[in-house]
């Protein structure tokens, strides 16, 4: 079900700077479908953790306030070039899906 | 004698009775944390959405930095840059106060990681976009205005 996401690790000086785009429609249950009138059942991610060579450096956990194929950015201190990023995101359905990235 | 070990027992047990509202106290927030924050989700106003993160009365700071548009034109994507330099940060919390739910998302910190939230929101109307920040056991806020010319809330 769920579609590949895109992640990426670069470092700027000693720190790792981490994109992630993940794909997912994040709809909040509150949006009503402009054909049927029905309201479009929520379906949004709602963890997302991140993990530096197996040591977690973010714990996230978001609503369906945050848009469509949500976007994260953060830093991470420390971590050296070749080092591996793995990214995981659950929604509220139970879907899931990961990507790993090695910095660069 | 006797008088001096009834103080040392009174004194035993009060520091017993500590240890277990700390310890209560402790457990309270790592078993929120486990699961997804549903009370603060799904708070209908930015007090509520605070009780829910655990966060009371934060006091204002300027070492929070919000980079966000000053005029959204389209409410569904906006970009939400968080940057606190407070030492000791342990999350960063995102609010659109006038949105249906106000809580955006929140964000654990944890080794190296550094006082830097980069997304992208909804906002249902023009309102304040307000960081919450835990750092050494204390809360920091700060907001910014964004004004919104079409709304991404419903349709």
């Amino acid at each position: 079900m769920a579609e590949p996401m895109r992640i990426r690790a670069t470092m700027a000086g000693d720190v790792a700077d981490v994109k992630v785009l993940m794909n997912h429609p994040m709809e909040t249950g509150q949006r009503k479908d402009a054909k049927t009138g029905q309201l479009v059942p929520a379906h949004y991610i709602t963890e997302v953790t991140a993990t530096v060579n197996g040591a977690p450096v973010l714990a996230g956990q978001i609503g369906g306030g945050v848009s469509k194929n949500p976007y994260l950015g953060f830093k991470v201190k420390g971590p050296k070039a070749g080092d591996k990023v793995v990214v995981n995101w659950v929604d509220n359905k139970g879907d899931k899906n990961s990507a790993e990235a090695t910095i660069g | 004698m006797n008088a001096l070990r009834r103080n040392v027992l009174k004194g035993a047990a009060g520091a017993g009775a500590v240890a277990v509202a700390v310890a209560a106290g402790l457990l309270k927030p790592t078993q929120a944390m486990a699961a997804w924050n549903k009370s603060a989700f799904e708070a209908k106003s930015v007090g509520d959405a605070m009780k829910g993160l655990g966060v009371s009365s934060p006091s204002d700071s300027k070492d929070i930095t919000i980079k966000a548009p000053d005029i959204a034109e389209n409410g569904a994507v906006v970009p939400v840059e968080v940057t606190s330099s407070i030492a000791g940060i342990t999350s960063i919390a995102i609010l659109a106060e006038k949105n249906a739910s106000p809580l955006v998302g929140t964000f654990n910190l944890s080794g190296g990681t550094q006082g830097f939230i980069s997304t992208r929101i909804k906002m249902g109307q023009t309102s304040l976009v307000r960081a919450v920040v835990n750092a050494g056991g204390k809360s920091y806020t700060a907001a910014k205005e964004v004004k919104v010319t079409i709304g991404g809330c419903g349709g």
